[in-house]
């Protein structure tokens, strides 16, 4: 291994990651008709910045195609950035390659969406925990293994593990397998997970266990995560801060429940008005947006959001407006975003989660 | 009246024996009213689907029970001696779609991907009603207008919508001929909230001046809160309890209900831990005996291990199919769940 990996990478509280100005450009190839016109370029990440802390959920949310999923295959290094940095643990990953890259992997983990696609339906669980172990040379004897995938399945709530290991995927129920899943992740004692859409393809009754284990597990463990997700109620349940992404930018980030109760980009307004409420007497607003999507390759001059927004003035076609701080740590990408921010709150704020007292 | 399922019984052959899909449910529609059929994955609310609009695939088997809609007994035109349904039948062909129409779930894939939308929307129509290819056309015009598609985008094919608008096609499909009901199967399932939004007050809005009957099922109770005037919560392949919206949210008599209401979280009100029902959904090849849910409730007696719950009726058209029903309206918790 490299000399740039630390075998006893930094522990102290504080950024766990740290991304700046991270962008992702999809090079279009031209078809033959095409030729000779200029190529086009998706621009699925465009300028995001954040930062997780030890211990801290950050939530991820926005419509399909916003760039949540490629944003979380960047800081894992699944696909390489255009440019932007990815402070790490202290040392910069967006530009590593090799060998010093496969030393990182074992301090960062990836949970995905659809556990039926994720996990190899010829290995067992075992074999499927085990081979991060394998592939990262972490434990060096069979027993060794044996007792860390053990651990592990038994953090992911799979008990008793003994019985589970022989196992074939098809053998498990949905749960189960997002729960061998988290189990293959853990079992390298990551130091950061990143979860995209883990609870998505799950049961209603299933979901809410899986989303509880991975709170327990950020209790126990103080593993930060990066949790991708398409429904605000769950990136509410489940993270500390959120940040809403549009077109491949960050339009807001703050603490969750700042973002929820007092939203000041009309992006985050209209998601959450347009959010299904589980009680028959909520009475709905109007959901302020118009129009569709812009195409990612075709991003609207100004304001990204201007072609959507119902509050649209002059200066939002033309000026790109940049991060204004509403209130400490929660900023948004608006022109107005005071103005939104002090007429205050869609649903009345809420007091702390219940059972963390 | 316009539909009345009494005790219909599916029960599907695979190679390992047969799967109760749905074993005695009982629902009825009146015309224009939106009933919501909640439940999780496998406990029988699309074959229940499939059941009324005569649907169901070839090695369904129909073991009894009775489909009577607009005073017509579906089952006696389409059911074999066998149970299954026939592939074909004229009189049935009159109602399906006429009558009865469907948003099948993932309109991603429901749409012919080399047919122009239009002239799908407009064959619908040419089948069914006596009309020239011109006003067949204005007629699926006028629908894209409706569903709100810019009417441009008639001549495109599939691909070239987004997910939203294949949904809102496939809804302008089953509009095609004004039905008196239609059943939507997670209509925005795959959808974003904002799109989801659109479709969901769209769809309520012409069911409003059209006066369709409708069935949404879905896994979401968010979206049966926000859409449905009455509920039915399915578990197992059995209604577990149904009632008024209303009463199903803030009367709530049935544990099952109860677990799965406290698993959703919300943006609205505190924060609370969510509730988690232990065990997974059962296998409907040998489903549990007594109460289907008794394996995994929290309120279970010995009577429930042996004896099928009778649905009680906690008030009008309010019923719960749980033996302490009476006992638990108003004390249960999700919290129990935990």
């Amino acid at each position: 291994m490299s000399a740039v990996v630390p075998t006893q990478p930094s522990v102290e509280p504080g950024f766990v990651m740290n991304v700046q100005n991270l962008v992702k450009h999809f090079e279009l190839k031209a078809g033959f008709f095409a030729l000779g016109a200029p190529p086009l370029t998706v621009k699925a990440v465009d300028g995001v910045s954040f930062k997780i802390h030890t211990g801290e959920i950050m939530g991820l949310v926005g419509e399909s195609g916003c760039g949540k999923t490629t944003t979380g295959r960047l800081v894992t290094r699944l696909e390489n950035p255009s440019s932007g940095r990815i402070d790490f643990l202290g040392v910069d990953i967006a530009t590593l390659r090799g060998s010093d890259l496969v030393g990182f992997r074992k301090y960062m983990q990836m949970i995905f969406q659809d556990p039926y696609e994720s996990l190899n339906p010829r290995f067992t669980v075992f074999r499927a925990v085990a081979d991060p172990l394998n592939v990262l040379g972490i434990a060096e004897t069979q027993e060794e293994r044996l007792e860390l995938v053990i651990k592990a399945l038994e953090d992911a709530g799979l008990r008793p593990a003994d019985e589970l290991l022989g196992r074939f995927p098809h053998e498990l129920s949905g749960g189960q397998r997002q729960r061998v899943a988290i189990a293959r992740a853990l079992v390298v004692s990551p130091r950061f997970i990143v979860a995209d859409e883990p609870v998505s393809m799950l049961d209603v009754s299933i979901r809410a266990g899986v989303m509880n284990l991975m709170l327990e597990l950020r209790q126990k463990y103080d593993i930060p995560f990066l949790f991708i997700t398409h429904d605000i109620a769950v990136a509410r349940y489940m993270s500390d801060t959120i940040g809403v992404m549009y077109l491949g930018r960050l339009a807001e980030m703050g603490p969750t429940e700042e973002v929820i109760s007092r939203p000041a980009h009309p992006y985050t307004r209209a998601l959450l008005a347009a959010v299904p409420v589980p009680d028959p007497e909520h009475e709905y607003s109007i959901v302020p947006i118009t129009g569709e999507l812009p195409s990612p390759v075709n991003i609207p001059k100004g304001c990204r959001f201007h072609t959507r927004c119902v509050y649209a003035k002059q200066v939002c076609r033309e000026v790109e407006p940049a991060h204004v701080e509403v209130s400490p740590g929660h900023a948004t990408l608006c022109h107005f975003a005071h103005d939104f921010y002090s007429v205050g709150s869609l649903i009345p704020p809420s007091p702390p989660k219940e059972w963390e007292g | 009246m316009l539909l009345e399922v009494q005790d219909l019984v599916v029960h599907y052959k695979i190679k390992t024996g047969w799967v109760h899909a749905t074993d005695g449910v009982s629902i009825q529609l009146d015309k224009g009213e939106t009933l919501g059929l909640v439940g999780e994955s496998a406990c029988g609310k699309t074959t229940l689907a499939y059941g009324i609009s005569q649907l169901l695939p070839s090695n369904a088997y129909i073991k009894g029970g009775r489909v009577i809609f607009d005073g017509k007994n579906l089952l006696k035109m389409t059911m074999k001696k066998d149970g299954r349904l026939k592939e074909y039948d004229n009189e049935l062909n009159k109602i399906r779609w006429k009558e009865i129409s469907m948003i099948f779930q993932g309109a991603m894939n429901a749409l012919n991907p080399v047919q122009r939308v239009g002239d799908q929307i407009a064959e619908a129509i040419l089948f069914h009603e006596r009309v020239t290819k011109q006003q067949a056309r204005q007629r699926a015009e006028q629908l894209y207008n409706l569903v709100g598609i810019p009417v441009d985008r008639i001549d495109h094919f599939p691909h070239e919508y987004s997910g939203g608008m294949k949904q809102r096609a496939m809804i302008a499909m089953a509009l095609a001929l004004n039905p008196k009901l239609v059943i939507a199967d997670e209509p925005t399932t795959a959808l974003d909230v904002i799109t989801q939004n659109k479709i969901l007050t769209k769809v309520r809005e012409l069911q409003d001046r059209l006066e369709m009957a409708m069935i949404i099922i879905t896994h979401d109770v968010s979206v049966v809160a926000k859409t449905a005037k009455r509920i039915a919560v399915m578990y197992a392949g059995q209604i577990s309890e149904t009632g008024t919206t209303r009463e199903i949210f803030k009367e709530t008599a049935h544990p099952y209900t109860s677990g799965l209401l406290g698993s959703f979280p919300s943006i609205k009100g505190k924060v609370r831990r969510l509730a988690t029902i232990k065990g997974n959904p059962p296998s409907l090849v040998e489903p549990p005996t007594g109460c289907r849910f008794h394996p995994r409730c929290p309120y279970v007696q010995d009577i429930c291990k042996t004896q099928n719950p009778p649905g009680l009726t906690m008030s009008p058209g309010h019923i719960s199919f749980c033996h302490f029903a009476k006992d638990l309206q108003g004390k249960l918790s999700p919290e129990v769940f935990i």
